[in-house]
């Protein structure tokens, strides 16, 4: 292409001065000028990297029980001090993060799946549309709460029979947050499907006959990319945030297993004695849900191609 | 008009009958013997007839149809009869929905007794919120980039993200522990009598009260605020501007009664979602409402008084969905139905 007379030319001189623009380049571009979502990001891989290569460093067993340094304040030996029955509460918060984290993930990835196959299907084919919109809608009604503990409740000793009692509880609350969740990213899709499915590009790739699955799968979806995005983010913040509701409420993993919402359980009775057993999670917890927030306010920004800059 | 709440209405029926469905499918479904809490003891075919009694043989679809008959039909007769003290027909034979963990208590009784704890919670926290929420949302839209603005931004990204246990379990360590002004328990059976109690129960509410209110008031604050800034960017107020009126005047007259519109509609719907927000809130202070009471059932597996609650949820969620679609339409006469 660049042939050393047509680089001579003025122009083109110009062309080659400044890096090309991309798609994902603008977007990147855009979401650093935003502060807060810088900042989120940060927090986010700061928090993310504490988690997962904290344990690796600050070697500390979080179950080993030693009765003798119970409820010991924070302090240079145990820097966020020690709950009830002499357990590190520092290792206990950054096993727990690993959890909550894990859950968040994963129950996103499971709503995501569900809401964007739902939405595309009933976006794209008028047929499905009336009959999986009214099932969005049905779904729409269920309280997710009260639901989420009557099924957790009842399926937990089940579950954990089948697949062990770590593996079974996670793949139940896993999937029934995301079974409960689902439903907002169908109905963003879909609309976003609605919209896609009109443009001409869409008719050209009809008129030369590509056939169904193919223009879904190639010519849409990605082009919806960006609700998608924006959906998986702030959905992990929920599924944060409902299971730690849940083991809050004393209705998550089973006591060896600490989540941060299962450790606000299991210290709020010693509030009175040690109440920075409930600050640590309780602000672990916040600052995730904080700092997702705002990187989603951030790519919501960045993703949307009306504020091209 | 009459036409589009006729057919609402009528679409609101098979809704509420497929969740009635799924909430009845899911605990009937459920592993696990409602006869298993009693005692081990019990022969093997006395605990048989017990089941019997019950109902728990026959199948599944005649399960739910005698249960819809309960809920639907014998359930509304019976409140009748007690509100009105008269008795309609047979009254003495009809089967209620009856609790199993409460021995036979009517399910609808427990659940009455527990309402106005949540109402009283709940309901003032809205208030406070709604209350709360509208101005700052106004001013932080009118006064877009100020330091308001960004205060009031930051605040409500805070309450938004904060969940509430960690809220409730802050004030109780810093009004509770450590000053000793509020007490962190909720006495359900204070009752206000004289000036006194009146003040004990402002103190036991205040907390509650204020952590619901925070979460609400975050949310409703972010949405007034972007349904100001639509607002203020159209043609019409640039209209109302050139008459030279003044800006107090345009802003609450012609901005805030169409920003409004969405806002009103988003606290209709949020109405029932803050009472299944309310479970957490009524956990950590111990209040005595519906949450405790659902939370409470689970924990002793008494499946007539989970359905009934949950139910009860599901029922508020689509009725407000209707009101929400209704209000819309009386206040914002663009909307037409067809």
């Amino acid at each position: 292409m660049s042939s050393p007379s047509t680089a001579s030319t003025p122009s083109a001189q110009l062309m080659d001065s400044r890096a090309p623009r991309t798609l994902w380049g603008d977007v990147v571009r855009r979401f650093l000028r935003h502060k807060l979502a810088v900042l989120g990001l940060a927090l986010l891989l700061f928090l993310t990297l504490a988690i997962l290569a904290g344990p690796l460093v600050y070697r500390v067993e979080p179950e080993y029980i030693d009765i003798m340094i119970a409820n010991e304040k924070p302090s240079r030996d145990f820097p966020m001090g020690t709950d009830d029955l002499g357990r590190d509460s520092l290792a206990r918060n950054l096993f727990g993060g690993r959890i909550s984290l894990a859950v968040g993930i994963v129950a996103m990835t499971v709503s995501i799946f569900f809401g964007t196959l739902v939405g595309l299907l009933s976006g794209y084919f008028r047929r499905l549309d009336n009959p999986l919109m009214r099932f969005t809608d049905m779904m729409l009604a269920l309280p997710s709460l009260p639901l989420l503990m009557v099924i957790i409740m009842l399926f937990r000793d089940s579950m954990r029979r089948m697949l062990g009692p770590e593996l079974g509880i996670f793949m139940l609350v896993v999937y029934v947050i995301g079974a409960l969740g689902w439903m907002p990213t169908a109905r963003v899709v879909r609309g976003s499907v609605l919209s896609i499915k009109e443009k001409e590009f869409i008719e050209a790739a009809v008129c030369i006959g590509v056939r169904q699955n193919l223009i879904l799968w190639r010519h849409i979806l990605p082009n919806i990319l960006s609700p998608i995005i924006v959906s998986a983010t702030l959905g992990v913040a929920s599924a944060i945030l409902v299971e730690s509701a849940l083991s809050f409420l004393g209705l998550g993993f089973p006591p060896d297993v600490p989540t941060w919402g299962r450790l606000l359980f299991e210290n709020k009775d010693f509030i009175t004695y040690n109440p920075w057993l409930i600050v640590w999670p309780g602000l672990f917890i916040s600052l995730t849900i904080l700092s997702i927030n705002f990187m989603g306010d951030g790519l919501r920004d960045a993703l949307d191609p009306r504020l091209r800059l | 008009m009459s036409r589009y709440l006729i057919r609402r209405l009528l679409t609101a029926v098979p809704t509420l009958l497929a969740i009635s469905f799924v909430i009845f499918a899911i605990l009937d479904l459920a592993p696990g013997d409602p006869t298993g809490a009693l005692p081990e003891t019990i022969r093997p075919e006395v605990r048989q007839m017990i089941r019997e009694a019950m109902g728990l043989d026959r199948p599944m679809h005649i399960k739910y149809l005698l249960w819809l008959r309960q809920f639907f039909v014998n359930e509304p007769l019976a409140l009748l009869e007690q509100m009105l003290g008269i008795s309609i027909g047979d009254s003495e034979s009809r089967l209620r929905v009856t609790s199993w963990g409460s021995r036979g208590t009517p399910v609808f009784d427990l659940i009455l007794e527990r309402v106005p704890q949540t109402l009283w919670v709940v309901g003032l926290a809205y208030l406070v919120s709604i209350v709360i929420a509208i101005p700052v949302g106004v001013v932080s839209a009118v006064r877009q980039y100020s330091a308001f603005d960004q205060v009031g931004t930051l605040f409500s990204l805070i309450g938004y993200s904060v969940p509430t246990f960690f809220t409730g379990l802050v004030l109780i360590i810093i009004f509770s522990v450590n000053l000793n002004w509020l007490p962190s328990i909720y006495d359900t059976s204070l009752e206000v009598r004289d000036w006194d109690s009146l003040v004990e129960q402002l103190r036991q509410m205040a907390m509650p009260v204020t952590v619901l209110a925070f979460f609400q008031t975050a949310a409703l604050v972010r949405f007034t605020r972007s349904s100001m800034l639509d607002n203020l960017s159209q043609d019409y107020v640039r209209t109302v501007r050139s008459k030279g009126f003044r800006e107090r005047y345009i802003v609450v007259r012609h901005i805030l009664r169409n920003s409004l519109i969405p806002v009103i509609t988003l606290v209709a719907l949020g109405i029932p979602t803050i009472f299944g927000g309310a479970i957490i809130t009524e956990q950590i202070f111990r209040v005595n409402g519906l949450g405790a009471l659902l939370i409470s059932s689970i924990q002793v597996n008494d499946i007539p008084l989970i359905q009934t609650v949950t139910f009860i949820f599901a029922f508020l969620i689509v009725m407000f969905n209707l009101v929400a679609d209704i209000l819309y339409g009386l206040l914002d006469p663009r909307i037409r139905y067809s």
